[in-house]
């Protein structure tokens, strides 16, 4: 990044205050627009139908009686979608999983669709479509797909990343590795070890609001689409290559987002969308129902790690091992990989070396999950750190500390580390009260931290200056949780202006250049920095106008608090002029006055977090409560406090859902038994206590401002937290989540059996 | 087979036609354009569809469009005094208790039942009162905390009336 963007010492005016949300009133009152609350004049409605089988060869499949149904307008196939990817494996995957073509793959892959005038007919021509299928076996259960007698999820799957590749077939599909120095080595210098397995259940993200879109496609080679995506620019040239239209003239609008936490970075019904559009030269609407996003969006991967760690007498960690084997469903992903990569980065290691195993079964294709894969890997680590604390008599937070990583460490995945936050947080976690408020019978308190990279990316913003002053930014990353008033709070700063007199909107895709997804908290660190360098460019265009309006030279022009100032030897009686002053006279001096940024945006600050969490078990139910949880996060620099709360209280309670109910559960048939939610149970109101927060901000020297990503961290810690304190209660290791009542209860049967 | 409805909605005659195995849901979003009612699961599970039928808290994906016949239906829309928003509103957005806002309506609707019921609810009945209410976003920290100052801000202008008449 070039030196501009340096950070330095600064005040802040409007970064860090706590204003209204400038989409909220539209909020609160019903008037904002979601996936589903959009319409076309003339649109149909699209229903999909869905394999019941968990892995099947289609034979065939008759679509003649759905054709006929009065009120029908398209039924489509995979063979309306043809396979345009050119060998591209991520979008031969997305096509086939859009559509299955010779086979369905898991219990809820999409066969066939139909588009109707309403509802009620599509629904009634689904049923109408018959589909032979050659049922095969099928293997749903990370461990057992990994076994090499296991079914084969993908006929001839060989490993990719192992050298020499192996030459049998497996549902292994790919295999990475990370560490450093010498395991063996270390392990040896080591007076405890501990070698254990864990397993964590897949999950689904949750979000409340189901995908939905609006796709219109003309025969003249144009489309539009609406729909609810945390990535409309990457949808849109998704969606166009394998639809095969050109990308400028395929114009992707995002609606408001009910929610996504990376569930809504891949397509999933929008090509299919698309496609009956196609066919029936008319909109076509595509909500799914909740059914649908259960069994065929996409969940997180369920886990089996098997880690091993060693410390000496005085709590230092001479080796540590994992292997992750991370379900992808059954297309491979890079899942396994991040876990491989994010498991040891909390700390300082001589020798370190984790294996991430893509393991494919017959389960929806796994996408991101807030901080994708880091939170399983943690629940092993932390776990087991807590359990040599216990072995040497040491505190477990001090454990930590002793071997927390600090600016240049070379992490556990190879970079070294800058200015990062883990060994505040956890000193932080050491002096905070929570740490000494008293328990009572049958309750544990447990501590865990966590990581995530945070990343940068491709980022657009145009600024224009408006006659009367105001400004509006136009930014190509989706506000999934308050963005709109962090990035309006910036722009503010940079202009030095009030916070009302900006509006940030989210342009569509005609309006920027290429922007990438709201990912890898990115939206606002990346936007951020693109909107003060056209803040920037407009500065000095307002400089020079002033200068022109003056008669004076343009540097002679200072900018101060929203205003021009004359300057220097030019500083005579003249009265400063405002943002409307010289906007007003824009067309006089040269024209609209805008600016406009297109960057990378390198150096997104790597996160850390500590948590600290009690609970109590009924040991006659093994019910668990959370009855007092803190997070301690980097942020660092909290542009709007009140929204980073937010994401530290809501990625803690997802975090707690996943480690206490949430789970997929399938049948021996391989279709999945709970997709609703009243089986698959998130945590509601009355499950919790208040979330406290405590926000740190040591400043990423990559940003103007200081700014680190804030969304992801805050489910990273929770399932070792909560694990750490539920064994703590119980007096057994947990070591499988969710830890659901009877989970808790046969732990507690076996160690008193073997007790 | 299609039905005509007449109901009082957010205070206004309205006259609706639907299929009668329509949810009110379907047919307020649909049919009178009420899109601030959401799905979330259809099955009575979210709350995200709540509204009020004659005064009471329901989920509107499990009542029929039909059922509506005769009698007052009040969704989000309805909560503010014209451009006034109602205190719930107004706390939602001052404590930032929504995020993506996609249960937010349902959440205001299902807050202004509770508060009718119970004027000083403790967090706890708070918590159980808004328990058939599903967030992903929040936490819930800060709905609890906005739906606790507008009972108190409520309540203050409710002895402030009293004191004045």
């Amino acid at each position: 990044m070039n030196a501009e963007t340096k950070l330095g010492k600064r005040e802040f005016r409007s970064v860090g205050t706590r204003p209204v949300r400038p989409d909220g009133v539209d909020k609160v009152t019903g008037r904002a627009r979601y996936g589903a609350d959009f319409d076309m004049p003339g649109q149909l409605v699209a229903r999909v139908l869905r394999s019941p089988h968990a892995h099947a060869t289609i034979k065939k499949i008759d679509t003649s009686a759905a054709e006929k149904l009065p009120g029908v307008k398209a039924v489509i196939t995979s063979k309306d979608l043809p396979d345009l990817t050119d060998g591209d494996e991520e979008l031969g995957a997305i096509l086939e999983n859009c559509m299955a073509r010779k086979k369905a793959y898991y219990d809820g892959h999409a066969v066939a669709a139909v588009a109707a005038v309403d509802a009620k007919t599509a629904r009634a021509a689904i049923k109408l479509i018959k589909v032979d299928y050659t049922v095969h076996k099928h293997v749903t259960d990370v461990d057992r797909a990994a076994d090499p007698k296991a079914p084969l999820v993908m006929k001839g799957c060989i490993t990719q990343g192992i050298d020499p590749a192996p030459k049998k077939a497996s549902n292994i599909a790919k295999q990475s590795e990370f560490g450093h120095g010498d395991v063996g080595k270390g392990f040896k210098k080591a007076d405890h070890i501990v070698e254990r397995n864990f397993r964590t259940e897949q999950t689904h993200q949750g979000y409340i609001e189901p995908h939905a879109c609006v796709a219109s496609i003309s025969p003249d080679g144009t489309g539009e689409m609406w729909v609810c995506t945390q990535g409309h620019f990457v949808f849109r040239q998704q969606c166009a290559a394998l639809l095969g239209l050109d990308m400028a003239k395929l114009r992707v609008t995002s609606s408001e987002i009910g929610g996504g936490f990376g569930g809504k970075t891949h397509l999933w019904l929008e090509p299919v969308a698309m496609a009956l559009s196609r066919k029936a030269n008319l909109p076509v609407k595509l909500v799914m129902t909740r059914d649908e996003v259960f069994r065929a969006s996409g969940p997180t991967s369920a886990t089996s790690i098997d880690i091993k760690i060693g410390i000496t007498n005085d709590g230092t960690i001479t080796a540590g091992e994992a292997t992750l084997r991370y379900a992808s469903g059954p297309w491979p992903g890079s899942w396994a990989l991040l876990g491989a990569m994010t498991a040891f980065a909390c700390y300082d290691l001589e020798n370190v070396k984790t294996t991430g195993q893509e393991i494919l079964v017959n389960r929806p294709k796994t996408t991101a999950y807030r901080a994708p894969s880091a939170p399983m890997a943690a629940f092993a680590v932390e776990s087991v750190l807590d359990e040599l604390a216990g072995k040497i008599d040491m505190d477990p937070v001090q454990l930590r500390i002793k071997n927390a990583a600090s600016e240049g460490t070379r992490s556990s995945y190879g970079p070294v580390y800058g200015p990062i936050g883990i060994g505040p947080t956890l000193e932080a976690a050491a002096s905070h009260p929570h740490m000494k408020a008293k328990l009572k019978k049958n309750q544990g308190r447990g501590m865990a931290c966590g990581f995530w990279f945070n990343f940068g990316g491709q980022s657009c913003t145009n600024l224009n200056i408006d006659i009367d002053g105001s400004v509006t930014l136009t930014v190509g990353t989706i506000d999934v949780g308050g963005a709109r008033a962090s990035l309006s709070l910036v722009v503010a700063e940079e202009l030095g202006i009030d916070y009302e007199q900006v509006k940030t909107i989210v342009g569509d895709t005609s309006t920027l250049g290429y922007n990438e997804m709201t990912d890898g908290s990115r939206g606002t660190f990346a936007s951020s920095m693109s909107a003060i360098m056209s803040a920037r460019q407009v500065i000095d265009i307002m400089r020079a106008r002033a200068a022109d309006m003056w008669g004076i030279p343009p540097e002679d022009v200072e900018w101060q608090d929203g205003h021009a100032h004359a300057s220097g030897k030019s500083k005579k009686n003249l009265p400063p002029l405002s943002i409307a002053d010289i906007a007003s006279r824009a067309a006089k001096t040269g024209g609209p006055i805008a600016g406009h940024t297109e960057l990378n945006a390198d150096g997104a600050g790597v996160s850390f977090a500590t948590h600290i969490c009690d609970v109590e078990v009924d040991p006659e139910t093994g019910l668990t409560r959370v009855i007092r949880y803190t997070v301690i996060q980097d942020a660092g620099k909290a542009v709007h406090p009140t929204y980073v709360e937010g994401q530290f209280q809501g990625g803690a309670t997802q975090g707690i859902g996943w480690a206490l109910n949430e789970e997929y559960i399938y049948g021996e048939d391989g279709r999945l038994q709970n997709p609703g939610f009243l089986d698959y149970r998130i945590p509601v109101c009355s499950d919790l206590p208040m979330i406290d927060t405590q926000i740190l901000e040591i400043p990423n020297p990559n940003h103007p401002y200081g700014i680190r990503g804030v969304g992801e961290t805050s489910i990273v810690p929770p399932l070792a937290a909560i694990g750490n304190a539920v064994s703590n209660a119980v007096g057994v290791r947990m070591t499988h989540i969710p830890m659901s009542p009877p989970r808790i209860l046969d732990a507690l049967e076996n160690a008193e059996q073997e007790g | 087979m299609s039905v005509l409805v007449n109901s009082t909605i957010n205070g206004d005659p309205i006259q609706f036609s639907c299929e009668a195995d329509e949810t009110l849901m379907d047919a307020l979003r649909d049919r009178v354009g009420l899109k601030g009612v959401k799905e979330g699961c259809g099955t009575g599970d979210c709350g995200a569809c709540s509204i009020r039928l004659d005064g009471a808290l329901v989920c509107s994906c499990l009542v029929l469009g039909a059922e509506a016949q005769g009698r007052t239906v009040d969704t989000v829309e309805g909560m503010s005094d014209g451009a006034k928003l109602h205190v719930l509103q107004e706390k939602f957005l001052e404590h930032a208790a929504l995020q993506c806002g996609i249960c937010t309506p349902g959440f205001l609707v299902a807050a202004q039942a509770l508060l009718e019921k119970n004027p000083t609810p403790t967090e706890e009945e708070i918590r159980y009162g808004l328990a058939g209410n599903l967030c992903r976003c929040t936490g819930y920290d800060k709905i609890v905390r906005a739906v606790q100052d507008a009972a108190k801000t409520m309540n203050r202008k409710a002895k402030k009336k009293v004191s004045k008449s």
